[in-house]
């Protein structure tokens, strides 16, 4: 019942994904609005009891079981994504993480199929986008999700009403995968305290760091990477050519 | 004759105009070589088992020893850079140095047990790419490339991209919010990273 509004958003934010002025490689018009966000998602995280790294918290065993599980659920979405953008090697790559890792790993909670050199081709769709042309569009912050853009946000979307999950394996296995989904995100949040800690807490303006380390790694984690991000620091100093 | 001498000086000059001043000293082995010995020296550090803060110091010495920290400090003050006094500038420049090396110092807490490989160096733009890996300990490898260069009159590192976050354009951010947020005072911003 929910797919008809959802569709409708992305149809919307696709037709009018933003386009960032030339020479600009962050495009914000929602600034404003965004550090609202940014401001309630830093009051929530840091009220989040959590590890400091030291603490007794979950052995690393029971972590890596979590997160393994989580990772096997989303595995149909992505070797649905790898089929819309042409990737052969990663829809095998994944397909066969799937196979072994569902069975042979004990429905993902063990990973025999990284052992075997199957390592994660990660994807989802709002990276089909991104080869399909689409533009990235706005930088956004989300309540709870954080730091996305226009394309990535659509593709969540797009990712939750085409997940294959649902046509295969048990009956429960959505609510399975939702609950598996949730707590891998608690593990890896209290994972990365650290990390979240150095950015949210020790930053000079921490909405304008997020928004800028966000950008980056997303971009290359889509082979994205604007040729603009890196440059010579000895122009200008020496006197560039 | 004139003719050969004018295509000789054409072929000259084209190949004065594609390698940039002082890039054809250094070859992509003498970048890897210096990235090779840099990370020998981080995985000793990750491996000693040392306390935090001697950690740090650690790294500060490793950062000495294969940074170009002046053209890194003067880059990550942007275009404030240009008008800082040379007394400013002499002040600013160590305090940077102690600003990085305690921030990636204390992050290198997530490297323990970790290895850094070395995979490949390659020229790009008017430096040299090094290739390595992080590996660590659970989780899929991160790739880490170092940009070296040669121009400072010595070989060394400039900047570093770990999974496409590079910390040029992440420093120069950081350090730009950080001079806002003292209104533009150096004297203030100085003593914050003395501090750091």
């Amino acid at each position: 019942m929910l797919k008809l509004p959802a569709l409708a958003f992305v149809a919307a934010c696709l037709s009018a994904c933003s386009v960032a002025p030339a020479g600009e490689t962050v495009h914000d018009p929602f600034e404003a609005h965004n550090r609202e966000i940014h401001a309630f998602n830093k009051s929530f995280i840091e009220k989040i009891p959590r590890g400091n790294g030291d603490g007794p918290g979950l052995p690393p065993e029971i972590k890596n079981r979590i997160v393994g599980f989580a990772d096997t659920v989303s595995l149909p979405g992505m070797v649905l994504n790898g089929i819309m953008q042409g990737d052969v090697e990663g829809v095998v790559t994944n397909g066969f993480r799937f196979l072994f890792n569902s069975t042979v790993g004990v429905l993902g909670m063990f990973d025999p199929a990284t052992t075997m050199g199957l390592v994660e081709h990660e994807t989802d769709f709002g990276e089909t986008l991104a080869v399909w042309g689409i533009q990235e569009g706005a930088y956004l912050e989300v309540a709870f999700l954080g730091p996305t853009t226009e394309r990535a946000l659509a593709g969540r979307v797009v990712d939750a009403i085409i997940d294959p999950l649902k046509f295969v394996g048990h009956p429960k296995r959505l609510e399975y995968a939702t609950i598996g989904s949730l707590a891998a995100g608690a593990v890896k949040l209290s994972d990365a305290s650290d990390t979240i800690d150095s950015v949210l807490v020790d930053s000079a303006d921490s909405y304008a760091m997020l928004r800028l380390l966000y950008l980056q790694n997303r971009r290359y984690e889509l082979r994205t990477t604007l040729p603009e991000e890196s440059f010579d620091p000895y122009e200008g100093i020496y006197g560039g050519q | 004759m004139t003719h050969i001498n004018r295509r000789t000086m054409l072929a000259t000059g084209a190949a004065a105009m594609l390698l940039p001043a002082g890039a054809s000293a250094m070859s992509a082995s003498e970048a890897q070589a210096l990235v090779t010995r840099l990370v020998a020296d981080v995985n000793a550090v990750i491996s000693s088992g040392k306390s935090e803060s001697a950690m740090i110091a650690d790294f500060a010495k490793i950062l000495d020893r294969y940074a170009d920290v002046h053209t890194i400090a003067r880059a990550c003050l942007g275009v404030d850079g240009r008008t800082a006094t040379p007394a400013e500038m002499a002040a600013y420049t160590p305090a940077f140095a102690n600003y990085i090396a305690a921030k990636y110092g204390r992050r290198f807490r997530e490297f323990i047990g970790g290895e850094i490989t070395v995979k490949d160096a390659k020229p790009v733009k008017s430096w040299i790419e090094v290739e390595t890996t992080v590996m660590l300990r659970g989780r899929s490898p991160l790739r880490m490339d170092w940009h070296v260069s040669d121009r400072s009159g010595r070989v060394a590192f400039f900047n570093f991209i770990i999974e496409g976050i590079n910390m040029l354009l992440t420093e120069r951010a950081e350090v730009g919010a950080m001079l806002d947020r003292q209104r533009g005072d150096m004297t203030k911003l100085t003593a914050e990273m003395n501090a750091a």
